[in-house]
């Protein structure tokens, strides 16, 4: 597999791309001389051909979903439509500034109040803010706005968010960024909450508990409503992140369920795009006594037209948590996304999800792959475990998902959650067809008939990438973070 | 069923396999109280052909207004490759980089971006991008904290002159861990912080420095980043990464140069797009780099010997490190740091540098014609970039809509956040707006005002 250089290697002194830059330039001759820079700054000088067939070439270097299949779990890489990015991408939504006055800015706001309706009836919440720009803010919103509501009442003796133990990192992370303590509940051998634990947890130092419903273990938490009414009578209140929300979607609610406040990532349920890690947008969702203390801003309709609500008109909100109005550009491909699906479609975004997911978990089973949850059902995602491959066959998860690539498939999420041994969690999603996840089963059979004859080779994999595995530990020790130019060191520092 | 690729054969013979009878039948688990839910009030599906008329005429209506704002999001060219290149579906509809030996593509792009940064930045390390400049400045605050470990305090010193919506934004954000932000005792002359008149600052963990500063004008910053070294706080410069092809690089602010690096990344070739997505870098000292937040891009070599790249400190993050993560974030904004880094690359320092002057001309030109009208005049004296308060004779809002109902976005309404510059607005006119645009504005504003009675 070719190398590419970096564009840095690629730079020669005085050459530019002529057409993108001013023809001339004015003498700045009112900054004094003591504000100016001294050198210009390391950037390369390449033509534009160069720019353009150097980042053709490096992304011809991803996985994507529009080239593989991507059944990574928990991150619901379904197909983003097209339509979605260029309606998105009309020059007058491009062109907007934030600040911009109400008077043209009606149509955005029309797309962002019909997204804020539509999607406060599909998780049955009270009302919804667009403005967090990812997952993790909007978790960060919606404990924020635990901590306010408990404040504003005076009772400060709440300290302690519960979190159960197969969660997502984000959700013990975003507690302390509230300020909180996070208690770990243990989970039952049959994937539920171990709800005796949850009882011993409870009491007048909990804020709240972030569940995660299907939880990371693909199995849907079937005493959620009396683990609502135990967290609501010991005074807390209960927050849905919003991961898994694709594996519910029109068929149970958040709300109905006892939620008071959700994050939505709409770069998964409602299919915007993940960029390469990002944006994102994490809508909030809130029930009735929480409404006080959304994010601003919000987009309210009257009479006929659209105006933002602020802080002049949310005194009790736990502010901004973005310079403007979040990732509106994000959130406008989850509206068109939203009206292409209608009421019909969106009805059957979880059935199919749960479709493909509980047939590929049949499939891998039939096969003979250890499912970890064989008598429940899988929601819209499930986990294998490869221990016993790993026992007999010395090949280890990582090693199976390595050479899945080699087989032109994105690797499942690998070892995560943390509590099941070797796993993989694994995601198709409602937009695969089942050829390609016959094809998915198939090649994990393969690799299994490669590890039994030649367990070095699997180790070995990939082997059709543009790199074999890395060693990630020189990456941390030897730290190399950017390109330094020739002969002022090789640019490493060692840890 | 859009994007459901199932026929009525592909679903019975799947349901075989699992041996349900019925598609409800997988949702058995699920209490039954709690499922059949409504969706009433969600309109029905569209077709794309339909939304897509829906979608132009709303974007139409939005469109066509000549704008002066800036206030933190600033209008310039963007070359045609960035965005074409950019929605490749390879970059486009890829995850994090997890899997690296299926990112090389995206992995060496940011560590391109990151090297980029540091250069423009004068500083050692950056990360992978962070939300937005907002919330890239909290996340440099709680980071300064960490990283200070001289530090008795966790005292925050914030600049008077910093965009009052960052303070905002900070202040949300930290404020949840009980880290409160104070204003830096040095008076405000003439829109900038007065040096010559600060008193010493006391102990204090870090000192937040913009430049330019909110209202444009630019602060004798290596005497402010010597006096906040003297009170052994870290520096955190917020900074227009536009304005550095022409400016200081922070790395050399004072004797010691700044230690933190944050700012809004849009300027380099990200549509103004309502606000988002934008995103935020962050540089730092090497020392730092450990309590960095977000992403980092390392170099290493695969098991054949040959470079590569790949996620790198993660013992710093939340699916690692979880409730001793350096921050919750796990999405960032990679999208927008390729078009970044394509744009960059397609302006090279000459290209950025000439942006950059440009800009700064073109907002001369206007505040020389807008300020020939009567009654109109600057606000401050001293240097500036590409940005100026202006005075006018009338209240700015009434000022502003009248323009407004003419498609003029004549400025930002100073008087947002200061009562005594209710009559003030802050102007900007970048590299894209043309000789006749701004006459435009000027002649508009003439006829506005005598309208008013001015």
């Amino acid at each position: 597999m070719r190398d590419d250089p970096l564009i840095f290697d690629q730079s020669q002194p005085g050459r530019r791309a002529l057409a993108q830059a001013p023809l001339h330039a004015p003498a700045v001759d009112d900054i004094p001389d003591e504000l100016l820079r001294r050198e210009p700054p390391g950037l390369p000088e390449v033509s534009e051909l160069q720019v353009v067939r150097h980042y053709t070439r490096l992304s011809q270097k991803n996985f994507s979903i529009d080239t593989q299949f991507y059944p990574l779990g928990s991150c619901t890489m379904k197909y983003n439509p097209r339509g979605s990015n260029a309606l998105a991408m009309l020059p007058g939504f491009l062109d907007r500034h934030p600040w911009a006055p109400e008077l043209h800015s009606q149509g955005v706001m029309a797309c962002l109040y019909e997204l804020q309706e539509i999607l406060a009836r599909v998780t049955g919440m009270a009302g919804v803010s667009l403005t967090p720009m990812a997952g993790a803010q909007g978790e960060f919103a919606g404990v924020a706005m635990i901590r306010a509501y408990h404040e504003a009442r005076g009772d400060r003796a709440r300290t302690e968010i519960l979190v159960p133990d197969a969660a997502h990192g984000t959700n013990p992370a975003t507690a302390v960024m509230c300020g909180y303590t996070v208690h770990e509940i243990p989970t039952g051998a049959d994937g539920d909450v171990d709800l005796e634990a949850l009882r011993q947890a409870l009491g007048p130092q909990t804020a709240g508990i972030m569940l995660t419903n299907p939880s990371t273990l693909g199995v849907f938490e079937r005493r959620i409503t009396e683990m609502a009414r135990l967290v609501h009578e010991a005074g807390g209140l209960l927050y849905y992140d919003g991961a898994n929300l694709n594996a519910i979607l029109g068929k149970v609610r958040p709300g109905d369920m006892g939620f008071d406040v959700i994050h939505m990532n709409l770069h998964k349920t409602f299919s915007t795009p993940h960029g390469g890690g990002g944006p994102g947008s994490g809508a909030i969702g809130v029930g009735e006594r929480l409404l006080p203390y959304m994010p601003v801003p919000v987009v309210a309709k009257e009479a006929d037209s659209y105006r933002w609500l602020t802080e002049a008109d949310l005194p009790r909100s736990i502010g901004r948590l973005s310079a403007f109005m979040g990732n509106i550009g994000v959130v406008l491909r989850a509206y068109v996304y939203a009206r292409m699906l209608g009421r019909e479609g969106m009805a059957r975004v979880a059935e199919f999800a749960t479709l493909n997911a509980n047939y590929l978990m049949h499939r891998l089973r039939d096969a003979g792959f250890q499912v970890w949850f064989r008598d429940r059902r899988a929601s819209h995602e499930f986990i294998i475990s490869l221990k016993r491959e790993q026992k007999e066959l010395g090949v280890s998860a990582m090693d199976f998902a390595k050479r899945l690539l080699d087989y032109g498939f994105h690797a499942p999420t690998t070892y995560f959650p943390l509590l099941v041994p070797e796993c993989l969690l694994i995601e198709p999603t409602e937009t695969e067809t089942q050829e390609e996840l016959d094809g998915f089963v198939e090649a994990m059979v393969s690799i299994r008939e490669e590890a039994a004859r030649d367990p070095d080779y699997v180790r070995g994999a990939p082997y059709t990438l543009p790199v074999r595995r890395l060693d990630e530990v020189r990456a941390a020790k030897r730290l190399d973070l950017k390109w330094t130019p020739p002969g002022a060191g090789d640019g490493e520092t060692e840890a | 069923m859009p994007f459901i690729p199932h026929t009525q054969d592909d679903v019975r013979a799947m349901l075989d396999a699992i041996g349900a009878g019925d598609p409800e039948c997988l949702f058995d688990e699920i209490p039954a109280e709690l499922r059949g839910v409504s969706l009433d009030g969600v309109p029905a599906g569209l077709t794309e052909q339909a939304v897509a008329r829906l979608m132009r005429e709303r974007a139409a209506r939005d469109a066509g207004a000549l704008c002066f704002i800036g206030a933190g999001a600033y209008r310039h060219h963007i070359p045609a490759a960035v965005w074409e290149l950019t929605t490749r579906g390879e970059f486009y509809s890829a995850y994090t980089p997890y899997q690296a030996e299926a990112s090389q593509g995206t992995l060496q792009l940011l560590y391109e971006y990151q090297t980029m940064m540091t250069g423009l930045t004068g500083m050692d390390v950056s990360n992978a991008s962070l939300y937005d400049g907002a919330s890239a400045l909290a996340e440099a605050i709680l980071m300064a904290i960490r990283a200070n470990r001289k530090a008795k305090t966790s005292r925050v010193l914030v600049a008077g002159t910093l965009h009052p919506i960052y303070r905002q934004v900070a202040e949300a954000i930290v404020g949840a861990q009980d880290i409160r932000l104070e204003t830096l005792d040095i008076p405000v002359r003439n829109g900038a912080l007065d040096v010559q008149r600060a008193g010493e600052p006391g102990e204090a963990a870090a000192v937040v420095l913009p430049q330019p500063n909110f209202y444009g004008r630019l602060e004798q910053i290596d005497a402010l980043t010597d006096l906040a070294h003297r009170a052994g706080a870290l520096v955190i410069a917020v900074v227009n990464p536009t304005a550095l092809a022409l400016l200081k690089p922070p790395g050399d602010w004072g004797q010691r140069g700044a230690d933190i690096v944050c700012g809004e990344g849009q300027p380099l070739g990200i549509p103004l797009s309502s606000g988002g997505p934008y995103f935020g870098f962050l540089c730092a000292r090497q020392a730092f780099v450990r309590q960095m937040p977000g992403r980092i891009i390392g170099r290493t070599v695969d098991m054949d010997g040959k470079q590569g790249f790949t996620l790198t400190l993660q013992a710093r993050e939340q699916h690692i490190r979880r409730s001793k993560a350096t921050s919750n974030i796990c999405t960032n904004q990679g999208l927008m740091v390729t078009a970044a880094t394509i744009y960059l690359a397609l302006l090279g320092p000459e290209g950025l540098r000439r942006v950059a002057a440009v800009c700064h001309g073109n907002t001369r030109r206007l505040c020389e014609l807008l300020c020939a009208i009567d009654g109109v005049e600057p606000v401050h004296d001293g240097p500036f970039f590409h940005e100026r308060a202006l005075r006018l004779p009338r209240p700015a809002a009434d000022v502003l809509t009248r323009l407004a109902e003419h498609g003029v976005q004549g400025g930002y309404d100073l008087g947002r956040h200061d009562d005594s510059m209710a009559d003030c607005i802050l102007v900007c006119a970048t590299e894209v707006v043309t000789e006749e645009d701004m006459q435009q504005y000027a002649g508009l504003l003439r006829t506005v005002l005598e309208e008013m009675g001015a």
